[in-house]
């Protein structure tokens, strides 16, 4: 095989590492674009490992401090691996109000999963959001991409078992 | 699509757009698209319905649509039958099948899913008869459910980028912005400044490259006006922009769109690229020589980047820091340009109030509070949706002619006004009218628009410590008065909370409230402690409850629970039995329920079901 420059990272393959690319070359001449290619990388990614980070660091020619703290900044990157589902639960106020904190502990209980952590078998990654801006279903909870309204602390766990 | 070159070529468009609606004459299946009614099952309604259309050959009779958010989230699906105005609720795709046969074929209204009044209890047929319907005025919110937010022409249909053409081609930049400040428009992103006059500002700042941006960020949990009116209107947004950037004489300009916001953010893109195709947006607008673009900058999820200059610099790709002003945005703001920033709801006023003028916008509402506003109803309350009333209207209309008041007959305790920066309001004071001034006078805030109702179940000094929590989380560090100040403030709720409140507590939040108050940087510390202050202004007594007796009346602090149920009390209605889910409670008929401590996972249930109040 050819030279390869890409830092070695047992997440990320030769495949990513080439789209990875694309994302800096085409943002590279525009100023101000860490926070679109640390979206777009972690797209492809799933999350930002230290290695790409310093990696875009480098491709967009700014300190890697730079990157650093955009990326610790912002609520929507993740430097850690994420599960094999995402669950987001809505903690905004009307979701609040009718009770979504007893659906989070129960989640939490039942899977052994911090706010804001990854179960140990890697199947739930559990996050708590702000608000999806469907109070209209509160308690609002999202699975991936499912969203379930109206979820009770006694009917979660079963919405939760369809998911392996 | 041809471009459009002059005002006669788009008001030629709009009259053959309505000639061939005419002569088609069809009836329109107006269906939700929102993002409440798509987690609902809408998108498979709609499939199922198009197939049963074409099944019973009536293709040419009538035509789905595909809407924006109708406002009424909490009954979605929901579909409403144009031009009969027949609305039907919560419908699921077995039900499409019988309600075409009654709606189309057989030519009468479908019993089954029509609209129930929580209040009268009757059924009803018709969408403006509806309570929640009948006493709004929309004019934000005028197309919402009635156009197809991706389709251009129906934006035009209901004059559409009118009043744009009208500001390039018959006013001149002085025209627009004295227009905006006789409307007495005020910024509908929270803190109420009047768009006219922030318009001058910077029309009079001298600059090469001058910005618009539009403030999509929609922050405040529980608010979700922003997101209804760029999934139903996303033109009338745009629109606003285009004459924006002709009063301060700019030519780029950004929407700031809140990330968790999907569909919003692929409606206003379509949006962008089918102006841009009518020559809407670009080069040389409807040939006035006067050129501006628009694009989409996502946020990442941070809070205080829906503050002004927090925003300017996450634009910039920078952490999403506020600093210090003046130099205020319409001096110095994006890349150190002249700029100014509008809330979605403000733009999407602007094109109604050229095309109409001024006076007509401030005909209504009251002596400083011009015009309507967009609120989002939401919590405990019947009717959860988004509703557009004039300013004045008082808080008590909202909630029980709108709203339909509070479900399963439990009493009112407050409603929560601003979001984080606002405050709750008790039953004494439902009287007030919205309006900036009065809503400030009983300590809460207008904010954009998040209007939370709350029954007697809810604690107030949880809420105080939920809206310390989310204030905390989001304080971006830069000054210490907020960083540390809102960390103290947290500890203290959480201990009064957890069981472990000492008299002094009281007093220490006080203190911190007023230092806070005065030392923070941005809005995000100022008002951090107006939570805490409303509720402790009328909420006093449930805060001594936790602290002197231990005890949370609301039943809602855990620590402060002892998971027992009273033999008295218990009916042996075995609710919570049924509910529990680990099996922690022990009951037989005719005999009080008891519950098993070394089982229980304190998850509340038990507490929900029981309707006699019997657990402690
Ligand atoms: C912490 C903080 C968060 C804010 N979040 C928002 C927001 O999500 N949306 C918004 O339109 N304005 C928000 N604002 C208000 C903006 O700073 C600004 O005043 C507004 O966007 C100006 O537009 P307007 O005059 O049309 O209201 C926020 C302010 C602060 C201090
Ligand atoms: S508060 Fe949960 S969706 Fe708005």
């Amino acid at each position: 095989m050819a030279y390869d420059p890409h830092p070695h990272h047992p997440d990320i393959t030769f495949e990513m590492w080439t789209r990875i690319d694309e994302i800096i070359r085409i943002y590279r001449p525009k100023a101000g674009s860490i926070i679109s290619v640390l979206r777009e990388c972690q797209d492809v990614v799933g999350y930002l490992p230290v290695e790409l980070m310093d990696y875009i660091g480098q491709g967009l020619n700014v300190p890697r401090s730079d990157v650093y703290g955009v990326a610790s900044f912002y609520a929507l990157f993740s430097m850690e691996p994420k599960g094999r589902h995402t669950v987001r639960v809505c903690m905004g106020t009307a979701c609040y109000v009718k009770g979504i904190k007893e659906v989070m502990r129960r989640i939490g209980r039942e899977f052994n999963i911090e706010e804001g952590g990854t179960s140990e078998d890697r199947r739930f990654s559990l996050e708590a959001v702000r608000c999806l801006g469907a109070c209209g279903l509160a308690p609002v909870m999202v699975v991936d991409h499912d969203t379930y309204g109206d979820v009770k602390s006694d009917g979660v766990i079963k919405i939760l078992n369809n998911y392996e | 699509m041809a471009k459009l070159s002059t005002i006669e070529d788009l008001r030629g468009l709009k009259a053959q757009i309505l000639e061939s609606a005419a002569a088609a004459n069809v009836t329109q299946l107006l269906i939700c698209g929102g993002t409440g009614c798509h987690a609902t099952g809408s998108i498979s309604v709609l499939e199922v319905l198009e197939e049963e259309i074409e099944k019973q050959g009536l293709s040419d009779k009538c035509k789905v649509i595909e809407t924006g958010c109708n406002g009424f989230c909490a009954m979605g699906p929901i579909l409403v039958v144009h031009p009969d105005d027949i609305f039907y609720q919560k419908i699921k795709p077995e039900d499409v099948p019988e309600l075409v046969k009654s709606q189309l074929i057989e030519n009468k209204p479908y019993e089954k899913l029509l609209h129930k009044d929580p209040v009268s209890k009757k059924k009803i047929t018709h969408q403006s008869e509806i309570p929640f319907f009948a006493h709004q005025m929309p004019r934000v919110l005028r197309n919402k459910g009635l156009i197809d937010p991706e389709s251009i022409d129906d934006a035009i249909a209901r004059d559409g980028y009118h009043g744009a053409a009208k500001a390039l081609l018959e006013m001149t930049p002085q025209d627009i912005i004295e227009q905006m400040k006789i409307s007495g428009l005020r910024g509908r992103g929270g803190a109420g400044f009047p768009t006219g006059v922030k318009w001058e500002f910077a029309s009079k700042s001298p600059s090469d490259v001058k910005y618009v941006l539009c403030n999509a960020d929609e922050g405040d949990p529980g608010a979700f006006m922003d997101r209804s009116i760029l999934e139903a209107d996303p033109h009338a947004v745009l629109e606003g922009m285009v004459i924006a950037a002709r009063a301060i004489n700019a030519h780029k300009g950004y929407v700031y769109a809140r990330t968790e916001y999907p569909l919003a953010i692929k409606r206003l893109q379509l949006a962008i690229d089918h102006a841009r195709e009518y020559g809407l947006m670009g080069e040389n607008i409807l040939g006035s020589g006067f050129s501006f673009d628009v694009e989409i900058y996502q946020g990442a999820g941070a809070f205080v980047c829906g503050e002004e200059t927090a925003l300017m610099r996450s634009i910039e790709g920078k952490r999403g820091m506020p600093r210090p002003r003046p130099p205020f945005p319409a001096v110095k703001g994006l890349w150190e340009k002249p700029t100014i920033l509008n809330n979605v709801e403000s733009f999407a006023n602007v094109g109604q109030i050229i095309l109409n003028g001024g006076e007509w916008y401030a005909s209504v509402g009251t002596e400083k509070s011009k015009g309507t506003k967009v609120f989002a109803i939401s919590g405990d309350v019947n009717n959860i949706g988004l509703v557009e009333v004039p300013m004045g209207s008082p808080l008590r209309q909202m909630i029980y002619d709108v709203g339909g008041g509070i479900p399963k007959k439990k009493k009112f305790k407050a409603v929560q006004l601003g979001g984080p920066s606002g405050g709750c309001i008790p039953e004494a004071y439902l009287d007030t009218p919205v309006d900036y001034e009065e809503i400030a006078k009983v300590g809460a805030i207008m904010g954009s628009g998040g209007v939370i109702v709350m029954d007697e179940d809810t604690c107030m000094v949880d809420m105080a410590r939920f809206f310390m929590d989310f204030i905390q989380e989001e304080s971006c560090g830069k000054c210490t008065p907020c960083r540390e100040g809102t960390r103290r403030f947290l500890e203290i709720l959480d201990k009064i909370t957890g069981g472990k409140g000492e008299p002094s507590d009281i007093e220490a939040l006080e203190t911190l409230a007023s230092t806070i108050q005065d030392t923070a940087l941005c809005g995000l510390g100022q008002t951090a402690a107006n939570p805490v202050l409303s509720t402790l202004r009328y909420f006093k007594e449930e805060y001594d409850a936790h602290v002197y007796e231990k005890r949370c009346p609301a039943k809602r602090c855990v620590a402060l629970l002892k998971f027992e149920i009273d033999p008295d009390k218990c009916t042996s209605c075995g609710l919570c039995f049924k509910g529990c889910p680990v099996d922690a409670i022990t009951w037989k008929k005719k005999e009080p329920a008891v519950i098993d401590k070394e089982k229980c996972i304190e998850c509340l249930t038990c507490f929900e079901k029981c309707k006699f109040g019997a657990i402690d």
